[in-house]
C-alpha cells in the first residue's frame, strides 16, 4: 500500500511538470517534417492534440539511436518504466500474497470448522472455537464482519439459551454451511480480483504508451513555452538542411524551409555568415554564440543573436546542429546608440579634461610668469636700493681695500640687476606684456654704437668690426631699443666666447624671406646648414666677404677665417665695397616690390670657441648653456639668447645660428623694418647722438664700415672718412633710463667705473640691458670727448644735459654758442657738486667749438649767481626733504607754505623756477599758478588782488638784479609737485599753466632732471 | 641697522625714498633723517588726531577736509618713503571720496596701526644708528 501511494506521488510530480491542460490549439506553429498537413499555412496548422504523434518518430528513433542525448533520454525513460514496472510487480505480488494468505486462512478455517464439527460431533457443546472464527473473520472487510460478528454473538447468545437441542445443532450445521459458502464466495471474489489485477497490470505495462504519454506531455510543455517565445528554434542536419524549425514569426511555408539550407532560403547579407558560422560550429563541435546582422528581402535589416549547439552522435560525431535565433535588433541598435553615446561622452570628457588641463596650465603659466615679473620687479626695487647705496658709498672717501670690496659688491649687484632685468624681459615677452615701439633710427648708428660699447668694455685683444651694406636705408623704423638689445646681447656673447680673432656685425638687405627664399645660388658651405633656415644669407655674406680670397674653401669655417684674414689684410674699404656691390646685385634681382618694408639681415660672427652641434637645439632654450663646464667657465645665466630669440620673433623675424666648433659661430637674424619716407627728425632718444653731432652725421649716414682694433694696439676708430684718434670712455654700464625724456620716476644707477678690469662681469654677461647701452652710447657720443676722469656722476649729468641740448637742437638745429655754454655750465655745476677733479682733456671732435670749452671757465662764475628757486609746499616733511636735496644739488631755495604766500613771494622777488605743491591750504597750487600766469601776461596783479592778495612792492634785490620789471615778460617755469601722479592730475596742472610736474615722492634724480631742464 | 632697514624694505614699510633721505644726510646735517622723520611724526600725529576727530565727532563727517588731511599725510609719507602708510592713505582717501564712513573708519584703524609700526621701527632704527655712531666714535680714536 505504501509503495502504491509512493507511486501515486511520483506520477503527480510528473504531471505537474507536464501540464495536462494545454489547449487544443497548442503548437500550431510546430512544423514537423512528417506531418501530413504540410500544405496548409503554418498558422493554421495542425492542432497537435488531434495528432499526438507529432514527432517524426523515425527521426526520433534516429536521434535516440544516434545521439547521446536521445539515448540518455531513452535510458531514462526505460529506467523509469522499469521502475514503474517493478513497482507494479511488487504491488501485485503483495496483493497476491495477501490473497493467498486469505485463502490459506480460509482453508484453515474450513479445516478447523470441519474439525470442530467433528469435535462437536464427538463431544457436543464446546463453544470455544467460535471465537476463533470470529478472529478469522476479522481479517477482511472489517465492518461487515463486525456486523457478522455481532450477529454471530447474538445468535450464540440465542443458541446458548437452547444449547442442548437438535435444532440447535441443525441450526449450527446450517450456519456453518452458510459460512462456508460465504468463504467460498469470498475466495471467488478474490480470485476475480486477482484476475482483474493481472489484467490491469497487463494493460498498464505497455512502454510505448507510457513513453508516448511522457513525450506528449513534454511536447505540450514545449509548445506552451515556445508559443510565447520570440525565438526561432531549429535543428539542422549535417548538411545544414533544416529538419525542424520553430519560428514565432513565420513568413515562409514549411516546405520552403524544411530540407533546405539557409543559403537556399534567404538571400542577402548575413546569410552566408550565418551559414559559415553554423558550419564552423559543426566542424569545431563546440557551441558558440554570435550576433549576425541580416539584410534580407524577407524581413529587412535585422540582427539576430544565434546560439548554435552541435549535436553529437553516440560515437562523438557531429550529426547536426541545434540552433536558436533571437531578434536583438532593437537591443543592438540601442547598444550601438549607447556605445556611440558613451564614446561621445568619453570624447567629450577627454576634450574637457584636455581643455581643463590646458586652461589650468595656461593659468598656471600666466600666473607663474606674472609672479616672476612681479617678483623680479620686487627684487629689483630693493636691489636698486642696495646698488645705489653702494654707489653712494663709493663716492665717499674709502681706502683701497674698501674700494676693492665695494667694487666687488657693485659688480655683483650689477650682475644680479642684469639677471633680474633679463628675467623681467623674458617674462614680459612671454606673457605678451612686452610692447614694441616703432621709432625711427639709423641702423649704422646702432651698429656703430653697439660695437663702440663693446669695444669700450673690451678686455681682450679682439678686433671688432662692422659692415653695413650700402643698400641698407639710412633710416628705418623699428624698435631700436630691442634691436640694440639683441645686437648687444649677441656681440657680448660673441666676445665672451672669443679669445682671439674677430667679432663683427654685417648688415645687409635681403629679399623678403617669404617671397624669395631660394634665391641664393651660392654653394652650401656650412655643416650647420640643417640648423639655419636662412644660410643662404650667411653664405651670401661669406662668399662676398671672401671675394678677395680663397674661393676654394671647402668648409664654411675656413672660408670664414679666410674672409676674416682678408679683412685684416686687404684694403679695408675694398672689401665692403665689393660686398655691397654684391648685395646690391642681390637686391636688384629682387626689385623693390617691398616699398615700405625692408628685410635687413644681421650677422654677428666671431672666431670663438664655437658651438658643438649637439648643443645647437638647446641653444635658444632658457637657462641652457652648452654645458655646465661652459657655464662655470664663462658665467652668465643662459637667458641672453632666449631673450634674443624671443625678441626677434616678437618683431616678426628669425634668429638662427650656424657654428663650427673651435672655429666660430655666426648668429643671424633678419627683421622687417619699415622704411621711413619723411625725413623729419623725431624726438627719438636714440637720435640724440645723431643730432648732437650732426656735424658728423653727414658722414655717419653713409658710413658702412667700422673697425675697432684691440685697445692695446691703440684705440682706433676707423671710418670711411679716415681714422681719428679716439679714446673711449671707461666702461660705464648700469645707467638705466636716466635719460628718458619725460624723466618720470626713473631711477638711475650711476656708479663710477673706476676700474673696469674688476668689473668684467658686467661686460661679459651675455645680456646687457639695451637701455644701458643706449645711455652709454648717448653719453659717449654726445660728450664726444675723451675723459680719463671716470666719474660717471658727472658724466651722467653732462650726458643728460647734452641730450637735453640735443633735444633742443632737434627743434632748433642751429647750434648756437649758448647751447654749449649751457652745457658747460651744467658740467661745471655737476663737477662742483661732486667736488671731483676734472681734467680738461676734452678734445672736441663732434662740433663743440674750442671756444666753447675755453669759455666755460668764464661762465662758471656766472653760474654761481644762483638762480632763485621757490618751493611752495605746506608739508614740512617735504619741505625739509626737498630743501636738503636742493642743498645737495648746490641750490638754495626759498620756501613758502601756500599759494597765497607764493604769489606774494613772486611779487617780491623774481624766481627762475617754482616748485609748486598742488594741494595746499588757503590757496592751492593751481590757483597760485593761474595768478602768477595772469601777472605774467598782463603785467599787473589785478587778478591776485581780486583773489585777496595785497600787492607787495617788489623788493630791492629783484630790482638790483634788474629782473623786476623784466620778470613780467618772462615766463617762470612752474613745476607742479603732486602726490597722485595720475594722468588727469597732470592734465590739470598743465591746463592751469604749469610747465611740468613731478610726482611725489620727489627724488634727487627727479629734482636734478627738473633743474637741468628748466634752469639752464 | 641694516637688517632692520632690510626688513622694513622687505615688508614694504619703506621704499627707495627713504634711501634718498639718507643720502641727503651728510656732515653738515648729521641728523637729517631723524629730524625729518621727527617732523613727520609730529605732523602725522596731528593729522591723525584731526582725522579721528573728523570721523568720530559727529554723524556727518567733513569728507572734503578729510581728503585734504589725507593728501597732506600722503605727501609727507611718500616723501619720507613710508610706503605702506602711503598706501593706506590712498585707500583711505578713496573711501573718503566715496563718503564711505565704515571704510574710512577701517582705513583709519589700519593707518594708525601702520603709523605706529613705522614709528616704532624707525625709532628702533635711529636708536641703533645712534649706538653705531657712538660706537664708531669710540673706535676711531683707538684705531689711530
Amino acid at each position: 500500500m505504501e509503495s502504491d501511494h509512493f507511486e501515486e506521488m511520483d506520477i503527480e510530480v510528473l504531471s505537474s511538470m507536464w501540464p495536462e491542460d494545454i489547449g487544443t490549439d497548442a503548437g500550431k506553429q510546430f512544423n514537423v517534417e512528417e506531418k501530413p498537413k504540410g500544405d496548409q499555412d503554418m498558422l493554421e496548422e495542425v492542432t497537435i492534440m488531434e495528432e499526438p504523434t507529432i514527432v517524426d518518430f523515425k527521426r526520433l528513433l534516429e536521434l535516440t539511436d544516434y545521439t547521446e542525448k536521445g539515448s540518455s533520454q531513452l535510458a531514462y525513460l526505460i529506467k523509469h518504466w522499469e521502475y514503474k514496472q517493478a513497482n507494479a510487480a511488487r504491488l501485485l505480488r503483495e496483493e497476491l500474497d495477501s490473497l493467498s494468505k486469505q485463502r490459506e486462512e480460509v482453508e484453515l478455517k474450513k479445516l478447523e470448522i470441519l474439525e470442530e464439527h467433528r469435535f462437536e460431533e464427538e463431544r457436543y457443546g464446546d463453544k470455544r472455537p467460535i471465537s476463533i472464527l470470529d478472529e478469522v473473520n476479522d481479517f477482511w472487510q472489517e465492518i461487515p464482519r463486525r456486523k457478522n460478528d455481532v450477529v454471530v454473538q447474538n445468535k450464540r447468545v440465542e443458541i446458548d439459551a437452547k444449547y442442548d437441542t437438535i435444532a440447535y445443532w441443525k441450526q449450527q450445521a446450517m450456519h456453518f454451511e452458510k459460512l462456508l459458502e460465504g468463504s467460498i464466495q469470498r475466495e471467488q471474489i478474490l480470485t476475480e480480483k486477482l484476475q482483474e489485477c493481472l489484467k490491469d497490470f497487463e494493460r498498464q505495462s505497455s512502454p510505448v504508451e507510457e513513453l508516448s504519454q511522457i513525450l506528449k506531455r513534454a511536447d505540450n510543455f514545449l509548445h506552451f513555452v515556445l508559443q510565447n517565445a520570440p525565438v526561432v528554434i531549429g535543428h539542422q542536419d549535417k548538411e545544414l538542411r533544416y529538419r525542424f524549425i520553430y519560428n514565432h514569426f513565420p513568413t515562409l511555408h514549411e516546405e520552403d524551409i524544411i530540407g533546405k539550407t539557409d543559403v537556399e532560403i534567404f538571400t542577402g547579407s548575413g546569410v552566408k555568415e550565418a551559414q559559415e558560422f553554423k558550419k564552423e560550429v559543426l566542424e569545431k563541435g563546440l557551441p558558440a554564440k554570435r550576433e549576425i546582422t541580416f539584410e534580407t528581402d524577407l524581413f529587412g535589416s535585422k540582427t539576430f543573436l544565434i546560439n548554435v549547439e552541435p549535436v553529437f552522435s553516440k560515437s562523438g560525431e557531429t550529426i547536426g546542429i541545434n540552433y536558436m535565433g533571437m531578434d536583438v535588433t532593437d537591443q543592438v541598435r540601442k547598444r550601438e546608440r549607447m556605445a556611440k553615446l558613451r564614446e561621445e561622452i568619453a570624447v567629450q570628457k577627454a576634450k574637457e579634461t584636455e581643455l581643463n588641463k590646458t586652461i589650468h596650465i595656461t593659468e598656471e603659466t600666466m600666473r607663474a610668469k606674472q609672479m616672476l615679473a612681479t617678483m623680479s620687479h620686487e627684487i629689483r626695487s630693493p636691489l636698486s636700493g642696495v646698488v645705489s647705496m653702494a654707489e653712494i658709498l663709493a663716492s665717499t672717501k674709502l681706502d683701497r681695500e674698501q674700494r676693492q670690496l665695494l667694487d666687488v659688491m657693485l659688480s655683483s649687484g650689477d650682475l644680479v640687476l642684469q639677471l633680474i632685468n633679463d628675467i623681467l624681459d623674458l617674462s614680459k615677452v612671454e606673457s605678451g606684456v612686452m610692447k614694441l615701439e616703432a621709432t625711427k633710427f639709423r641702423p649704422r648708428e646702432v651698429v656703430r654704437h653697439v660695437l663702440q660699447t663693446a669695444a669700450a668694455s673690451l678686455q681682450k685683444i679682439l678686433t671688432l668690426e662692422g659692415h653695413v651694406a650700402d643698400d641698407v636705408p639710412i633710416e628705418v623704423i623699428g624698435d631700436v631699443l630691442r634691436i640694440r638689445q639683441i645686437l648687444t646681447n649677441l656681440i657680448s656673447n660673441a666676445i665672451k666666447f672669443t679669445h682671439e680673432g674677430k667679432v663683427g656685425i654685417n648688415l645687409y638687405v635681403v629679399p623678403d624671406p617669404s617671397s624669395g627664399k631660394g634665391e641664393a645660388s651660392h654653394q652650401t658651405l656650412n655643416a650647420a646648414e640643417a640648423n639655419g633656415r636662412k644660410e643662404e644669407k650667411l653664405e651670401k655674406h661669406r662668399s662676398t666677404s671672401q671675394t678677395n680670397g680663397d674661393q676654394e674653401g671647402t668648409h664654411g669655417q675656413t672660408q670664414n677665417e679666410s674672409a676674416y684674414r682678408n679683412h685684416h689684410l686687404s684694403d679695408e674699404s675694398r672689401t665692403p665695397v665689393k660686398s655691397q656691390a654684391f648685395v646690391d646685385e642681390a637686391a636688384e634681382e629682387h626689385p623693390h616690390s617691398f616699398e615700405t618694408t625692408v628685410w635687413i639681415c644681421c650677422d654677428v660672427y666671431d672666431t670663438g670657441i664655437g658651438i658643438p652641434e649637439n648643443a645647437l637645439p638647446t641653444l635658444f632654450k632658457k637657462y641652457m648653456q652648452v654645458s655646465a663646464d661652459h657655464a662655470r667657465k664663462y658665467g652668465g645665466t643662459g637667458l641672453g639668447l632666449a631673450i634674443c630669440k624671443q625678441l626677434v620673433e616678437l618683431m616678426g623675424g628669425r634668429l638662427t645660428v650656424s657654428s663650427q666648433e673651435h672655429c666660430g659661430s655666426t648668429f643671424t637674424f633678419i627683421l622687417p623694418y619699415k622704411v621711413s619716407t619723411t625725413s623729419d627728425h623725431s624726438d627719438d632718444p636714440d637720435e640724440f647722438s645723431d643730432m648732437a653731432d650732426h656735424d658728423e652725421a653727414t658722414c655717419d649716414t653713409t658710413e658702412s664700415f667700422f673697425q675697432f682694433q684691440p685697445r692695446t694696439l691703440g684705440s682706433l676708430f676707423s671710418s670711411n672718412g679716415g681714422s681719428r684718434t679716439q679714446k673711449f670712455l671707461p666702461h660705464t654700464t648700469g645707467y638705466i633710463r636716466s635719460n628718458k625724456l619725460n624723466g618720470f620716476s626713473e631711477t638711475s644707477y650711476s656708479f663710477p667705473a673706476s676700474n673696469p678690469r674688476t668689473r668684467e662681469t658686467s661686460s661679459i654677461d651675455d645680456a646687457c640691458s639695451v637701455v644701458d647701452d643706449a645711455e652709454i652710447l648717448c653719453e659717449s657720443e654726445t660728450s664726444s670727448s675723451h675723459r680719463p676722469d671716470p666719474d660717471n656722476q658727472t658724466a651722467a649729468c653732462r650726458g643728460n644735459q647734452c641730450q637735453d641740448d640735443a633735444n633742443c637742437e632737434s627743434q632748433n638745429p642751429i647750434t648756437d654758442p649758448t647751447h654749449h655754454s649751457e652745457e658747460s655750465i651744467e658740467v661745471a655745476v655737476a663737477a662742483k657738486t661732486r667736488e671731483l677733479p676734472k681734467t680738461d682733456q676734452r678734445q672736441d671732435k663732434f662740433g663743440i667749438s674750442p671756444q666753447c670749452v675755453s669759455s666755460r671757465s668764464k661762465e662758471i662764475p656766472e653760474s654761481t649767481l644762483q638762480p632763485r628757486i621757490l618751493l611752495v609746499e605746506d608739508n614740512k616733511t617735504i619741505v625739509m626733504v626737498t630743501q636738503s636735496m636742493m642743498k645737495l644739488l648746490g641750490r638754495s631755495i626759498d620756501v613758502v607754505n601756500n599759494g597765497a604766500e607764493a604769489v606774494c613771494a613772486v611779487q617780491r622777488h623774481s624766481y627762475d623756477l617754482i616748485l609748486m605743491d598742488v594741494c595746499m591750504p588757503i590757496m592751492d597750487g593751481l590757483q597760485a599758478t593761474r595768478l602768477i600766469r595772469s601777472f605774467e601776461e598782463t603785467g599787473n596783479w589785478d587778478a591776485a588782488v581780486k583773489a585777496g592778495i595785497e600787492k607787495v612792492v617788489p623788493c630791492l634785490d629783484s630790482l638790483q638784479n634788474g629782473l623786476g620789471s623784466m620778470s613780467s615778460a618772462k615766463r617762470i617755469p612752474i613745476i607742479a609737485m603732486t602726490a597722485n601722479a595720475l594722468a588727469e592730475s597732470a592734465d590739470e596742472c598743465l591746463a592751469n599753466g604749469m610747465d611740468s610736474f613731478v610726482s611725489k615722492p620727489v627724488t634727487l634724480q627727479k629734482l636734478k632732471e627738473c633743474l637741468a631742464k628748466y634752469l639752464p | 641697522m641694516n637688517r632692520v632697514l632690510a626688513l622694513l624694505f622687505h615688508q614694504g614699510v619703506l621704499d627707495e625714498q627713504f634711501l634718498q633721505l639718507q643720502q641727503l644726510q651728510d656732515e653738515s646735517s648729521p641728523n637729517f633723517v631723524s629730524e625729518v622723520v621727527n617732523i613727520y611724526f609730529h605732523e602725522s600725529e596731528k593729522l591723525l588726531k584731526n582725522l579721528r576727530g573728523l570721523l568720530t565727532e559727529r554723524e556727518f563727517s567733513d569728507y572734503k577736509k578729510m581728503g585734504i588731511h589725507l593728501n597732506q599725510f600722503m605727501g609727507s609719507s611718500s616723501s619720507i618713503g613710508a610706503k605702506r602708510v602711503r598706501n593706506v592713505c590712498v585707500a583711505f582717501r578713496a573711501a573718503s571720496e566715496q563718503n564711505n564712513r565704515a571704510g574710512c573708519l577701517r582705513a583709519l584703524e589700519l593707518l594708525e596701526h601702520e603709523y605706529c609700526y613705522l614709528k616704532n621701527k624707525l625709532h628702533e632704527l635711529f636708536q641703533i644708528e645712534q649706538q653705531r655712531v657712538l660706537a664708531a666714535g669710540v673706535r676711531y680714536p683707538m684705531q689711530r
